[in-house]
């Protein structure tokens, strides 16, 4: 299996609200603290994983945001029009006026389109060496695999062409595993165990792109060791607890309650866990990130899980 | 919060003052947030109440294959084609419904084959539409798709008259507005002049000279197969243009009907309160219904009580040994395990209390909230059966 961040391109999708930009951030941080040119990209116009670096809005053009790391957001017009003036050679004429109108318009409606040009962004960044590693805050599950099956779905649609003789290449890139992965990120929880699972099958049959892991966050701590639980299972005894509220001078239920709460759900989320980690080939690395009691999106919380995620790949 | 109330509807006309109320009162509920957020959880649990409450037939509509949901609701499985959740369900919940509860589910290819079929002049246009290239992935994979449908299928179900009361989960969008924009982005598509342009010299036989140097170099980039599939799907879809600009403009007044509402859900987490917040507004500037919040998995109330916070910190605190002294014999374990315990229980309360205290300020940051505000308190386990979906529904109802 290649090495998470050797590879150059690194997808990373899941079910909304898993922390899907909050690892790829971090990801990409960890990857520039190593001392690799990297780029991270946001697809979803959602615009917010600039607050993940604490750092301006991003945009199409990419800018250097800290030491060795570059940020951009995917606009897929921009990105039309730099296909079509880079990759197909096509003069000022096209990429203005009424004629870049048109193709806007074809972009927006032609199926296909808005994939390609944007696969084609992160693949041409890669082929060209500008950057050493590009990490993708990707589409979440839903759309992921129309993105990167995008160049075999032109392939059918488009039988010849300049548009066709460009998807050659888009394929080597990304169904080559020492190069491309697609990183899944879930929680454990049952709908994004149960969309990761169907997720991985539609990327294996539906794509050529390897799955290089998977991200489990917010994995809550194990409270009680060995023999604890009884013990605080007896504190909850109503004797017990009189002798609590008596020595702390105030009730002992809320402390206990919470306490109660985390034990039963870290065992509702170890059942899911577990059925992810049977079903997910072994061969796959899966990466821990635990539960931050923060919850703040800044950079902070970046860190944090960068921390936690290079200490998963044993770094 | 503002969401006490005397439990019974508001007058008619008056404002809802619960989530009852507001069910009462309105004839589509649609749930939208951003993803994780339990939009599908809370639709079912809503349309659960109304149909033991209220009565009449209650349909929800769902984009999830939502395989668990189906189980809970004691059915093997639904489709396009909505099925009635048994009656026997309902029993096994402790549950007597007065009216009938519905489930649908949104199957977006099958829905666009419908609405085809609808609107094109005849069968043979219906099935070479059916039968492009671009349009079978239009309908299968076209992202955007999904949102018209969504409404759309909402609007078929409705005008069918069937329902006394519709939930709509809404589907995973990109932006969350994408959805009730949907219906106005296609009439303004299908009444581009630019695509109009575009079809021209495929209608005409005739380049016209506006399109000219755009075909040139489109074959070039495309192929002409290609153009011409794009052509024919186009000028193909033209045939269905009255029927479906027409459409579309009924899905949107639908939308802002009185009758509709749209109900919020979120967690009080940054980024899905970033996006209710965002949501709210949008509702706002473009005069829909906004009939409720719904704050979802809010952790209890007690971690931000400060006594409790104060026992915490005697827990993890110098104090903590003479307490699990005086307290080992009557849990039957050594001290030194009971101060490892008690330390973790404190511990445990002085996270979690941090956390409480950030899902406050988030609260705050809904500043400008609907009348109804429901909360429902973090779960430790999952919904998975009906009594689950009715508990949660309880939570919320007033």
């Amino acid at each position: 299996v290649v090495e998470l961040l050797d590879r150059k391109l690194i997808f990373v999708t899941g079910k909304g609200g898993v922390g899907k930009t909050t690892v790829a951030a971090s990801l990409a941080l960890l990857a520039a603290g190593q001392g690799r040119r990297t780029l991270v990209c946001e697809v979803d116009a959602k615009g917010n994983l600039a607050d993940f670096y604490e750092t301006g809005p991003t945009k199409f053009e990419e800018r250097e945001i800290a030491p060795n790391l570059w940020a951009m957001s995917m606009d897929t017009e921009a990105s039309l029009r730099q296909y079509l003036s880079i990759q197909l050679k096509l003069g000022l004429m096209v990429r203005v006026g009424p004629l870049a109108k048109m193709f806007d318009f074809v972009a927006s409606a032609a199926p296909g389109v808005k994939e390609i040009v944007t696969v084609g962004k992160l693949c041409w960044e890669v082929r060209e060496r500008h950057y050493d590693t590009v990490v993708v805050d990707a589409s979440a599950s839903g759309h992921i695999v129309g993105q990167l099956a995008a160049p075999q779905a032109i392939n059918q649609l488009v039988q010849v062409g300049l548009v066709r003789q460009q998807t050659g290449w888009m394929l080597d890139i990304l169904g080559d595993p020492a190069v491309t992965g697609v990183v899944i990120v879930a929680t454990p929880a049952e709908m994004p165990v149960t969309e990761t699972l169907e997720l991985t099958a539609r990327v294996a049959a539906e794509t050529n792109v390897e799955l290089a892991a998977v991200v489990v966050n917010r994995v809550l701590p194990e409270l009680f060791g060995r023999g604890e639980e009884e013990v605080f299972d007896r504190l909850e005894h109503p004797a017990a607890v009189a002798t609590l509220d008596a020595q702390l001078g105030s009730p002992a239920e809320p402390l206990l309650d919470a306490a109660r709460l985390t034990v039963t759900s870290r065992r509702n989320r170890t059942e899911h866990l577990e059925r992810l980690r049977h079903a997910i080939d072994p061969a796959v690395p899966m990466l821990y990130v635990p539960y931050l009691f923060f919850r703040s999106h800044g950079l902070r919380a970046t860190r944090q899980v960068a921390d936690a995620l290079s200490a998963e790949l044993g770094y | 919060m503002a969401d006490r109330s005397d439990g019974r509807a508001s007058p008619p006309g008056g404002p809802a003052t619960s989530i009852e109320s507001l069910l009462a009162s309105k004839e589509i509920v649609i749930a939208c947030g951003s993803g994780g957020v339990g939009k599908t959880t809370t639709a079912a649990a809503a349309a659960a109440m109304a149909a033991v409450h209220h009565g009449g037939r209650v349909l929800v509509v769902t984009v999830d294959p939502a395989k668990r949901l189906a189980n809970a609701l004691g059915l093997s499985g639904f489709g396009n084609e909505a099925k009635r959740v048994p009656v026997a369900a309902f029993s096994e919940a402790g549950a007597k419904p007065r009216g009938e509860l519905w489930v649908a589910m949104l199957d977006t290819k099958q829905s666009w084959d419908d609405l085809v079929r609808r609107h094109a002049p005849d069968t043979d246009t219906a099935s070479r539409i059916l039968e492009n290239p671009l349009y079978q992935n239009i309908a299968g994979k076209f992202v955007q798709s999904h949102d018209y449908i969504a409404m759309e299928r909402l609007y078929e179900l409705h005008s069918e008259g069937r329902y006394d009361l519709i939930v709509v989960d809404t589907p995973p969008t990109r932006n969350a507005v994408d959805f009730i924009e949907a219906p106005q982005r296609m009439a303004e598509f299908f009444q581009s002049k630019l695509l109009r342009l575009l079809i021209v010299p495929y209608r005409s036989k005739l380049v016209n000279f506006a399109s000219r140097p755009f075909y040139q170099i489109a074959d070039r980039i495309l192929g002409s197969q290609f153009l011409a599939d794009i052509a024919e799907f186009f000028i193909l879809f033209q045939t269905m243009y009255g029927g479906f600009v027409e459409r579309a403009r009924a899905v949107e007044r639908l939308l802002h009907d009185q009758r509709t509402t749209f109900v919020v859900v979120s967690t009080l987490e940054a980024a899905p309160v970033r996006e209710a917040e965002f949501f709210i507004d949008v509702l706002a500037s473009k005069h829909f219904h906004l009939g409720a919040l719904v704050l979802n998995r809010v952790l209890p109330d007690y971690l931000l009580d400060p006594v409790a916070g104060r026992a915490a910190e005697r827990l993890v605190g110098a104090a903590a040994a003479d307490i699990a002294a005086s307290i080992a014999d009557s849990v039957d374990a050594d001290a030194d395990q009971v101060r490892r315990v008690l330390y973790e229980v404190g511990d445990n309360f002085r996270n979690f209390r941090i956390v409480a205290g950030r899902e406050a300020e988030q609260r705050k940051a809904l500043a400008s909230v609907p009348d109804v505000v429901a909360t429902v308190p973090e779960m430790a386990t999952d919904i998975h059966d009906l009594a689950g979906l009715l508990l949660l529904g309880a939570r919320i109802w007033n």
